[in-house]
């Protein structure tokens, strides 16, 4: 019972120590690297915060017209009742904004944890074993990876679009399609350079077989680098979302608010002068895009030991005057 | 005539948790033409100290105290005229010299640009006649004079860095590990070389390793480096023969070499530079250690033949009581402090 | 304090591992256009033709500069490289012939400690981890309970007690030689008989070196283990070794007890490498008389002996050919002065013919000069040095009408032979080689 107690705290103290290691750098940061990276952590959290609790904090439904019998204005400018205006349907701007920035996250989210489950999972396995297969793998991401990303992600929204019902799992996957090739090629370049480490040829000695390998020796290495990496994949994201959205093939307006497909119903409305329709969705893509970037880059910083600039502490000298820092 | 006078420098790194001492007040002498040994394990500061001398440290550091070439003291110097001393006055050779070399490079263009930079008024003959000159004297053929650095070997590489060193005709060249690299046999080929700097060249040599048979067959001198501090100084062969210091006693006891019969080693490891032991920082791992070593830290004597050492072990004789020479008891050091 | 390690009984039974004409070649991927074609660049004959027997209980040496193929000896031995031909048969298997999976097995029984103990341990493992992952690897219990206290035992066995303290931690909390002791200890956990070390302490400091060779040598007697020691350097294996097998190039050129390679070098390279050692005692200087330039590349051996273009004591039959010539023209123009190696080098028509490993050469005579300049430059080279080994390799030198034409004595390969208690590859006493 003793040992099993033991063996249980040694766990948890080796989770908490994990914790710690990997906290620490972010801690130690300084300057530039650390202003990006709190402005872009708050800016991220406002965002997931409306979208996390949009049902209460819009005032309204996403595509909710009317109130108490009453059917809001139409194109009514900023005021009290609305506070970003209306639209051309009268639905309230305000509230498309935060039930949109639902939508952002929640497709966004979706395609990240797809292309994580195909790309990094493929990565590893084709930059362990090599060969035939991982030839044949990396022309194919490869080809992917040449289309114009816009195109290939229209190309399988409107394929899937059939098939598959809900639009936001569709865009979901268009998405998908767009990033693995990015997952799977940083993953696979780490894995091929920590193929060849003493502590993986250590493995090998000791008899281990190569999904152990891969497991416990290669991917707790490697999956350093994907959080930076799919930080910056989540803001580029969001822009081709809102692309699609913008061209009619993202997220369909009957499922739910999305951003792009706002700014391309302001479209006339700009023509006549009415700012507000166009204004706080496009405003809201630059803000939350603008936010995560900064967090990706703020964690590329602190965690890319190479980019890393400890916080230096000037030396003073005891007994004499200050020497010169190099 | 000393080339360089280094008087108590001292180099520390800034960290959050304060500064490591990596050189803690360091002084010493290095002649024309001599072949100063300064040797050391990990973590004393050698490297540090080298590179302390020429000015080139990370971020994070600061130098304070003297380091005295031609008058001036480099310490306080403004980094431009200190970059301007770098070549033709004070070279340096790396570990590996692939960090020097440019592989995009053919050989000839690095020297011509290593000549040019330094001395703008050179013509291409004579830039050409001074580069074959002295890699000849290095053993590498005019025939490789247009070859990239990834067609020769490790150890070609590395007299092609210390040719491009001394194309310049520095007086002062500091060798951070030049061998450490490289196979025994090139090693001692290239060690051969540097001792006839002095012969060929008229240049001093500051020679930084952690290998005591190098030092003593190619060094006049040895300066031994303990824990940011230099425990003991003087003639190569008086100090192999009787070192003052316990360490150097140690270590020499520590190297294995042909003659060996027996494994010695050093209890402990080197302390932590950021709060180095109080007293004498050796006196934890000192098989002499009294009670003195622990309360205050040794001073600088000079001893017969030129020798300097610090350790209480010499004296002062007015300043140690008696109390204070009475063995220091200290607990066993567990192995698993050890280094 | 330890002191020298026990000699195992003179009388050797079968011994624990037995090496048999052992290759193990590496293609060189060239250019683009060879591999897209398909065309093999050369050949590196990492190991070349190596027998040897390593018996239960001692410890063998294995020296040898960059480029001996001493380290991929080691790896081949314990299947973590494949061979090309040749066998090594240990425990009654031949490790050559074995599939991975079978290797596997057969794992739990050799096991290897490396170079640098700062890559050989998982960075994103605890040191507990690392040490108790063979025991779940091999399946050998899986009980969590057990795991910790096997790894406690063995760490504390290892010197890193309090074996609570270090289980914990990470390998960048750790020093060099505490990571090696944890690394020692993983390759113990799971019993081995044999153990290869390669170069186990070269990365470590003068005063840590000793501790963990003391802990190496009391393993040794505590387990009834059989090491394999491999180094370049010779100080640590005279202490450590009871035979010792010196390598160039591939090729084993002297095996023998400890005593003999040391008091009495046979192969000339063996004599250069003891000479070159660096001694801490300021009598000494540094030798001069050492052998010239360096390994030759592992992809282009010299012919005959590989060591002949270096050796001292070269002469008719060691393998001399054309790039041999080359290297003395080089090595005589780094030392002539500008002057003199334009002068000379306009004599050369064309120095490429001389890259080859050819025995009988034709040198065009340079543009604008006479054929008769350039023998009788090479003449003048051989007047300055006639006891350069190199000569005793020309057996005819004469001019053409426009060339210069040299052949070489034909070149012999040598073969290992018995001198008592040990045995050199070496022209110099192989008594059906006639010594000019």
């Amino acid at each position: 019972m003793a040992a099993v107690g033991a063996a249980a705290r040694s766990s948890r103290r080796g989770f908490g120590s994990r914790l710690r290691k990997l906290w620490s750098p972010i801690a130690e940061t300084q300057g530039l690297a650390r202003v990006m990276l709190v402005a872009g952590a708050v800016i991220t959290f406002f965002f997931v915060v409306l979208a996390l609790f949009g049902r209460w904090i819009a005032p309204y439904g996403f595509s909710q017209y009317q109130a108490g019998g009453h059917r809001f204005p139409q194109l009514a400018p900023p005021s009290g009742a609305h506070l970003m205006g209306t639209t051309v349907e009268s639905d309230d701007v305000l509230s498309r904004i935060v039930w949109g920035a639902q939508t952002e996250l929640k497709v966004v989210v979706l395609a990240l944890v797809f292309s994580l489950m195909l790309g990094v999972p493929l990565g590893l396995l084709s930059g362990y074993f090599g060969g035939v297969w991982d030839r044949g793998l990396v022309l194919v991401m490869d080809a992917f990876f040449a289309f114009p990303p816009l195109l290939l992600a229209i190309v399988i929204a409107f394929l899937l679009g059939s098939t598959v019902s809900s639009s936001v799992v569709t865009a979901a996957i268009a998405i998908t399609v767009v990033y693995v090739p990015q997952y799977f090629r940083v993953v696979r370049n780490h894995v091929i350079s920590l193929r060849e480490e003493t502590y993986v040829e250590a493995a090998r000695a000791l008899g281990a077989r190569p999904f152990r390998i891969i497991h416990k020796y290669v991917f707790f290495n490697v999956v350093q680098n994907v959080p930076v990496i799919a930080t910056l994949n989540a803001a580029d994201a969001i822009l081709l979302l809102a692309a699609l959205g913008f061209l009619g093939y993202g997220v369909q307006p009957t499922e739910a608010a999305e951003w792009g497909y706002d700014v391309q119903r302001a479209l006339s409305d700009a023509t006549t002068g009415i700012w507000w329709t166009g204004l706080f969705p496009g405003l809201a893509i630059v803000i939350l895009v603008t936010g995560i970037t900064l967090l990706g880059e703020g964690l590329n910083e602190t965690i890319n030991p190479v980019l890393r600039k400890r916080r230096v502490v000037k030396v003073v000298f005891p007994g004499k005057g200050t020497g010169r820092v190099e | 005539m000393s080339v360089v006078s280094v008087r108590d420098l001292r180099v520390y790194y800034g960290t959050p948790h304060g500064p490591v001492r990596a050189v803690d007040g360091v002084s010493l002498e290095i002649q024309e033409g001599e072949t100063l040994g300064l040797v050391g394990e990990s973590g004393c500061g050698k490297s540090t100290l080298g590179r302390g001398i020429l000015g080139l440290l990370p971020e994070g550091a600061a130098a304070d105290g003297e380091v005295v070439y031609g008058g001036r003291n480099l310490v306080t110097l403004a980094p431009r005229e200190l970059r301007e001393l770098r070549g033709p006055d004070l070279g340096l050779i790396f570990q590996e010299p692939m960090t020097r070399l440019n592989p995009l490079l053919r050989i000839d263009d690095h020297f011509a640009e290593t000549l040019k930079r330094h001395e703008p008024g050179i013509g291409d003959a004579e830039a050409r006649r001074r580069s074959l000159d002295v890699l000849g004297k290095m053993g590498i053929p005019p025939t490789r004079f247009r070859q990239y650095p990834h067609e020769f070997s490790g150890g070609m590489r590395q007299r092609i860095m210390i040719a491009l060193a001394l194309v310049l005709r520095p007086k002062l060249l500091i060798a951070d590990e030049p061998t450490t690299a490289l196979d025994v046999i090139v090693e001692a080929q290239i060690l051969g070389i540097l001792a006839d700097l002095k012969a060929g060249f008229g240049t001093a040599l500051l020679l930084i390793t952690h290998n005591l048979g190098i030092i003593a067959e190619s060094c006049d001198r040895v300066a031994v480096m303990y824990a940011g501090k230099l425990v003991e100084e003087g003639p190569a062969r008086d100090v192999f023969a009787e070192p003052a210091h316990p360490y150097t006693r140690e270590l020499l006891e520590s190297t294995i070499s042909l003659a060996t019969t027996a494994l010695h080693s050093i209890p402990g490891a080197p302390p932590n530079l950021l709060e180095p032991p109080s007293g004498c920082r050796f006196h934890p791992r000192c098989p002499d250690a009294m009670r003195v070593c622990v309360e205050r830290e040794p001073v600088e004597l000079r001893l017969d033949g030129d020798r300097r050492v610090e350790c209480w072990l010499h004296g002062p004789e007015d300043q140690v009581s008696d109390e204070g020479r009475r063995e220091l008891v200290r607990e066993e050091i567990a192995i698993a402090d050890e280094a | 304090m330890q002191t020298r390690p026990e000699a195992p009984p003179a009388e050797a039974p079968a011994p624990l591992v037995s090496i048999h004409g052992l290759k193990t070649y590496y293609t060189i991927r060239g250019s683009y256009v060879d591999r897209l074609v398909g065309r093999e660049a050369g050949l590196v004959k990492a190991v070349d033709d190596v027998s040897l027997d390593l018996r239960k209980g001692e410890v063998l040496g294995l020296v040898g500069e960059s480029g001996s193929g001493k380290t991929t000896l080691g790896r081949t031995l314990l299947g973590l490289v494949s061979a090309t031909a040749g066998s090594v048969v240990f425990e009654g298997h031949d490790i050559t012939k074995l599939r991975e999976r079978e290797l596997r097995k057969l794992r739990r029984r050799m096991q290897i400690v490396f170079q640098d103990p700062h890559a050989s341990l998982n960075p994103a493992m605890t040191i507990g981890e690392s040490v108790g992952d063979p025991l779940r690897i091999q399946g050998i219990t899986r009980s969590r309970a057990d795991i910790r206290s096997r790894v406690a035992e063995v760490l504390e066995r290892v010197g890193l007690a309090p074996a609570e303290q270090f289980m914990e931690k990470y390998p960048g909390d750790l020093s060099g030689g505490q990571k090696q002791r944890a690394v020692i200890a993983r390759a113990l956990i799971l019993a081995p008989v044999l153990l290869v070390a390669d170069e186990p302490v070269s990365m470590l400091d003068m005063s840590v070196r000793a501790k963990i060779l003391e802990l190496l040598l009391d393993l040794k007697r505590d387990f009834d283990l059989t090491y394999l020691y491999i180094t370049h350097d010779l100080a640590t294996a005279k202490f450590f070794c009871d035979r010792i097998a010196i390598m160039y190039l591939g090729r084993i050129v002297e095996i023998g007890p400890s005593h003999e390679i040391y008091e009495n070098p046979k192969h000339p390279y063996t004599q250069a490498l003891l000479r070159a050692i660096p001694e801490p005692d300021p009598r000494r200087s540094v030798p001069r008389d050492l052998p010239r330039g360096e390994v030759p590349d592992a992809a282009r051996p010299p012919l005959g002996c590989s060591f002949h273009p270096r050796c001292p004591r070269a002469f008719a039959v060691c393998g001399w050919e054309a790039r041999d010539l080359r290297e003395l023209l080089e090595a005589r123009w780094a030392q002539a002065g500008e002057e003199r190696y334009e002068a000379e080098r306009a004599l050369v028509g064309d120095l490429a013919v001389l890259e080859t490993s050819a025995t009988l050469v034709r040198i065009p005579g340079g543009r604008g000069h006479d054929a008769g300049e350039l023998l009788t430059m090479l003449e003048s080279v051989r007047a300055e040095d006639p006891e350069e080994p190199f000569w005793r390799g020309v057996r005819r030198l004469e001019a053409g009408h426009d060339h210069v034409e040299i052949e070489f004595h034909e070149s012999r390969a040598p073969r290992p032979l018995p001198l008592g208690e040990v045995e050199v590859e070496c022209h110099l006493y192989d008594p059906d080689v006639a010594a000019t």
